[in-house]
């Protein structure tokens, strides 16, 4: 789901409102802007597993009632199962417990895989990271290219077509675009050959390791979800660049080079996207909700073992303590990213770099 | 909006009438927003009309029509679906929930986002910080990952869906409404109003308010089209009610019951359509609401 009004949204921007300071204290300056930040991340985290608690452990009504459900249970063993998940302490009590032990990254057993839901997470987490990050990349380069020249001339053919398709792209559920793409090139159809893969990260029965054709094996696997992605994904980072190549056009300085005699391409090139560069990189960061969203479903389309496929077979039973594992690194990897982003600003901006 | 106009020239039409003639001069003058509309009228009309048409027997999974999963043919002009219904059928069927479920998780959405806005804007200082710094907070935080905890926890139906679209998706609105409120607030007939010994009841609600309402439209246009993306993924992802049929869930059965590997096409195709459709209309209506109130604000 990604959010509701134009990719730039109120999020975006206050990422931004760091006044830019230099000066002899700079160091000092930065030690204390980290500090803030950090304390900052570590309050959302603490509010993260509040609300993590209040929907997993408090919501649900009946945990041994969902975890028996269709096995004949004895008042014996409903009672050993209330003892052992804690439920008949105070709700305090409960919520230390959770705190204290998901600091130490316990984050419960998983009830259909029988496993502790951290070393499931671990498990998945490598091919999430290389979906997530092949098509970051991908479509980072793809809509950095379109926004800036669209940005340049706004108005103008190439802009026109590529908005245009930047907010059909947003309006196709990513899922369904999943599907598509597999029936097309996977199944095949008419003249289409099959070309990919239709689901997994590899071949069954393929030897694994660092072997080329292993590598080969999952990267031919890789293709399709990660081109969903982009095709998804794209959009957001296109509008991101128009929108700060835009907020260029009018600056003087573009009127200097200009006067010097430079050529379009250098003005655009040389001078404005350095500038333009500065709010989109640390706006970029911020996407990352976006993809995890994409992420989820994708992983669902092509069975691809990461994190959002456990999510999703997690959520078959529902397995709630799969559910709130998944949940809390997705919604803290997030937290990591907002991070990253105020600090990358900081860092980016060379009016700050400098001192 | 003034009340200095109507009491110097009470024959005058009110300046709340000629704002909206103009809005909607404005709104035709621009074909894509006349389109989304045109798309928006004619989608209720039929999610309004299907009952008179359609039966229960024609969405009943036992004793179908047809044969499961066969191409378009001149009785059933898409297809049919994994237990022989016609997909045409299940198609126009499918809009009521989709629609439904969004409509009113967006008015959630905007009772709570306008809420917030409204008392963030108005009081200001503590209050303010703490409530945008919950606002900032519940936007940074992954939209889908909530919602699916939300609904997983709640259980699988539409109202679950739609609690969880309300709850993660009225900090946008939040923030708009705050913003706005400010810009309402430092005019001066909310001076005068204060000075009259207007309460803060009363200036929010009969003053901030009726002003700040073009807004909460703008954002609830957009919202209902971010709500009706959501709710199919919801669906697919198995959330929805199983009895019903809505698009999410034609194309989790679709998927799930071996539409891809037969290649049926026909199958996979019109529900996604349909939710590009209607999305793109809320969309179009949405930006061209936006541009005509402000615009400055979407580029």
């Amino acid at each position: 789901m990604s959010s509701t009004s134009a990719p730039l949204s109120a999020r975006s921007l206050s990422a931004l409102e760091a006044p830019p300071s230099a000066g002899a204290s700079g160091a000092r300056d930065f030690a204390h802007y980290l500090g803030r930040k950090v304390a900052a991340a570590i309050v959302s985290f603490a509010m993260l597993l509040v609300l993590g608690f209040v929907i997993f452990s408090l919501i649900p009504s009946d945990p041994v009632e969902a975890l028996t459900r269709g096995h004949p249970t004895s008042a014996k063993q409903i009672a050993f199962l209330v003892k052992q998940l804690g439920l008949n302490q105070p709700v305090l009590e409960r919520f230390g417990h959770f705190v204290l032990n998901t600091l130490q990254g316990h984050l419960g057993y998983s009830w259909q895989f029988e496993t502790p839901v951290a070393t499931l997470i671990l498990q998945r987490l490598w091919p999430t990271l290389l979906l997530m990050g092949s098509s970051t990349i991908v479509s980072i380069l793809i809509g950095m290219w379109l926004g800036i020249r669209s940005g340049w001339q706004p108005g103008k053919l190439l802009d026109r077509v590529s908005t245009g398709t930047a907010i059909t792209f947003w309006s196709v559920p990513t899922y369904w675009l999943g599907i598509l793409l597999l029936v097309l090139f996977s199944t095949g159809i008419g003249i289409i050959p099959p070309l990919f893969p239709a689901g997994g990260m590899s071949t069954p029965g393929t030897a694994g390791g660092l072997a080329p054709a292993h590598i080969l094996d999952i990267a031919r696997h890789l293709v399709l979800p990660c081109l969903t992605l982009v095709l998804v994904v794209f959009a957001q980072y296109q509008m991101i660049m128009r929108s700060s190549m835009i907020d260029e056009l009018g600056n003087p300085y573009l009127l200097t080079a200009r006067a010097k005699g430079l050529r379009d391409a250098e003005v655009r090139q040389k001078h404005a996207v350095p500038n333009a560069l500065l709010p989109s990189v640390t706006l970029i960061f911020l996407q990352v909700g976006t993809m995890i969203s994409g992420a989820i479903t994708v992983e669902t389309v092509y069975s691809w073992p990461g994190l959002g496929y456990l999510t999703f077979q997690a959520l078959q039973i529902p397995d709630l303590p799969l559910l709130e594992g998944t949940f809390i690194i997705f919604s803290a990897s997030v937290i990591v990213f907002n991070l990253l982003a105020d600090l990358a600003y900081r860092y980016l901006d060379p009016r700050v770099r400098r001192s | 909006m003034t009340a200095i106009d109507q009491t110097t020239a009470p024959v005058v039409t009110p300046p709340r009438l000629l704002a909206l003639r103009r809005f909607a001069r404005d709104f035709a003058g621009r074909p894509s927003a006349l389109a989304g509309l045109a798309i928006l009228v004619a989608v209720t009309v039929l999610a309004l009309a299907a009952p008179l048409f359609i039966h229960a027997s024609d969405l009943n999974v036992i004793n179908a029509p047809g044969q499961p999963i066969s191409p378009p043919s001149a009785r059933f002009l898409l297809g049919t679906d994994y237990a022989g219904r016609s997909i045409v059928t299940l198609l126009i069927w499918g809009t009521r929930p989709s629609l439904a479920i969004a409509v009113i998780a967006t008015a959630l959405t905007m009772i709570l986002g306008s809420a917030i806005g409204l008392l963030a804007g108005h009081f200001g200082g503590n209050t303010s910080r703490v409530l945008m710094a919950l606002t900032d907070w519940f936007i940074a935080l992954p939209t889908l990952p909530l919602a699916i905890g939300l609904a997983a926890v709640l259980g699988q139906g539409d109202s679950s869906i739609t609690i969880a679209i309300a709850v993660t998706s009225w900090p946008g609105t939040a923030r708009l409404i705050r913003a706005q409120t400010l810009a309402v607030e430092a005019r001066p007939f909310i001076e005068r109003a204060k000075a009259l010994g207007a309460r803060d009841r009363q200036l929010v609600l009969r003053q901030v308010l009726p002003n700040v309402a073009p807004f909460i439209l703008v954002s609830a246009t957009l919202t209902v089209a971010g709500a009706i993306l959501s709710e199919t993924t919801l669906a697919f992802l198995g959330l929805g009610n199983p009895t019903d049929v809505s698009w999410g869930s034609m194309i989790n059965q679709a998927f799930f019951q071996g539409a891809v590997s037969a290649g049926a096409w026909w199958y996979i195709l019109p529900p996604g359509i349909a939710i590009v459709i209607v999305v793109l209309g809320f969309t179009l209506i949405g930006r061209a609401v936006e541009n005509i109130l402000n615009p400055r604000m979407a580029r």
